[in-house]
């Protein structure tokens, strides 16, 4: 009888600990903040050139992380691409309508990201709206290529 | 026998066996454990999952510490060993925790879930247990069956925890990456729906699998010391090479671009 029932604790124990394993995976590891603002503000940008943007990438407002992007699709109407990303809804709310939206690179080769920017217009941008002023991503090839052109006037 | 016969009786033999396998395994989970069967499943716990941990702790620890030293090597070179958590972690999440864990699981307890049954069968305590009565898949098979789906995904997670302390011990203690920008760039990388769980679903698959095949290498046995023997080494070559193949599959439906 005493046998089994170090065996329980050792079962339960065992149950507990790959819980709480679970859950320092969700906290330190992911980062999962416990009452986190909910990521369900939804806005859209067109860029003309996301170079190298991807799903999933991070939306960034004054260097902190607020979002992330979750699609990326080709307008078919201005044959720009369209990109569509969630952020936390309390800075959604406070984004006016002449925000700005740039794709940024950490680094000189890192990741790409999008930076937002508030404007001071009156009117506030809604959920589901679109950022009209933005900023493509730098290409390597395409400054390389201005500079090769000029050089050579 | 021309070679035409034998093909053809090979591979009805497979066949036969793959769903006597399968019904095997249905009959098998159907028999829901009750009152009793929750002890017998609680000691099978103990045996699969609780006695793997030690193994599972230290391969995590050095497969860890080996990813960091690697990965601190070849980013280093790119003036990038900032990004060393999160490469650790990545890899341990995705790939390494789940299908280590499995390979080993089916060399330490597949092999000797096989044994136990194999030879249960041999000295016909299964027959026996028939003959008074009692249901062998009820009483044997289940609670191993459900024992190992569930120790699994247990015993990924540690995987990853203990891997990613490793990393950390290596990366930070002994290489000096700093420990704001290994932690902050693991946060910033890792997804914890997409990453984490898809690992965890990985290992569930798993468990399932090696578990599956383990229990039912030693029903289906001939009880025979050889034929315990090659079932035990079919346990554990049929685990691995299942667990490599499905990881394949698995990763290209997670993370794979359709």
């Amino acid at each position: 009888m005493k046998r089994s029932k170090w065996l329980e604790a050792g079962v339960g124990a065992f149950v507990l600990a790959g819980f709480l394993g679970l859950v320092f995976l969700g906290l330190q590891v992911s980062g999962l903040a416990p009452g986190q603002a909910e990521q369900n503000f939804t806005i859209h940008a067109n860029f003309s050139n996301i170079g190298g943007l991807k799903e999933r990438s991070r939306v960034t407002m004054a260097g902190v992380t607020v979002g992330r992007i979750t699609d990326i699709e080709l307008d078919p109407q201005w044959l720009e691409g369209r990109v569509t990303m969630k952020i936390d809804s309390d800075v959604g709310e406070k984004l006016t309508e002449d925000s700005t939206a740039s794709i940024l690179t950490a680094g000189l080769l890192g990741e790409k990201y999008i930076g937002l920017s508030t404007g001071g217009a009156p009117e506030m941008i809604k959920d589901g709206g679109t950022i009209r002023d933005t900023q493509s991503a730098l290409v390597l090839e395409e400054l390389i290529q201005q500079f090769v052109s000029n050089m050579s006037k | 026998m021309s070679p035409l016969t034998s093909l053809g009786h090979k591979t009805l033999n497979t066949l036969e066996s793959l769903g006597r396998s399968a019904i095997f395994l249905v009959q098998a989970l159907f028999h829901l454990p009750r009152a009793e069967g929750v002890r017998l499943w609680l000691r099978q716990m103990y045996f699969v999952g609780v006695m793997s941990l030690p193994i599972v702790a230290v391969s995590g620890l050095f497969i860890g510490m080996v990813i960091a030293l690697q990965g601190y090597l070849v980013l280093s070179g790119f003036g990038a060993d900032e990004a060393l958590g999160q490469m650790v972690a990545l890899s341990l999440l995705r790939e390494l925790a789940p299908v280590v864990t499995a390979l080993l699981f089916a060399g330490r307890a597949g092999s000797a879930l096989t044994a136990e049954i194999g030879l249960m069968k041999a000295t016909e305590q299964l027959s026996s247990m028939e003959m008074i009565g009692v249901d062998p898949l009820r009483r044997v098979i289940s609670p191993r069956l459900w024992a190992g789906f569930i120790s699994m995904p247990i015993l990924t997670v540690f995987f990853s925890v203990i891997g990613i302390a490793g990393g950390y011990l290596v990366g930070v203690d002994w290489l000096g990456v700093d420990q704001g920008s290994f932690w902050g760039n693991m946060q910033g990388s890792v997804i914890f729906l997409d990453d984490v769980m898809n690992g965890m679903l990985k290992s569930v698959v798993f468990g399932v699998v090696v578990t599956w095949i383990a229990v039912f290498q030693g029903y289906d046995l001939i009880p025979t010391s050889e034929g315990i023997s090659r079932a035990t080494t079919r346990t554990v070559v049929f685990g691995s090479l299942a667990v490599l193949g499905l990881d394949f599959i698995l990763t290209a439906l997670m993370f794979g671009e359709f």
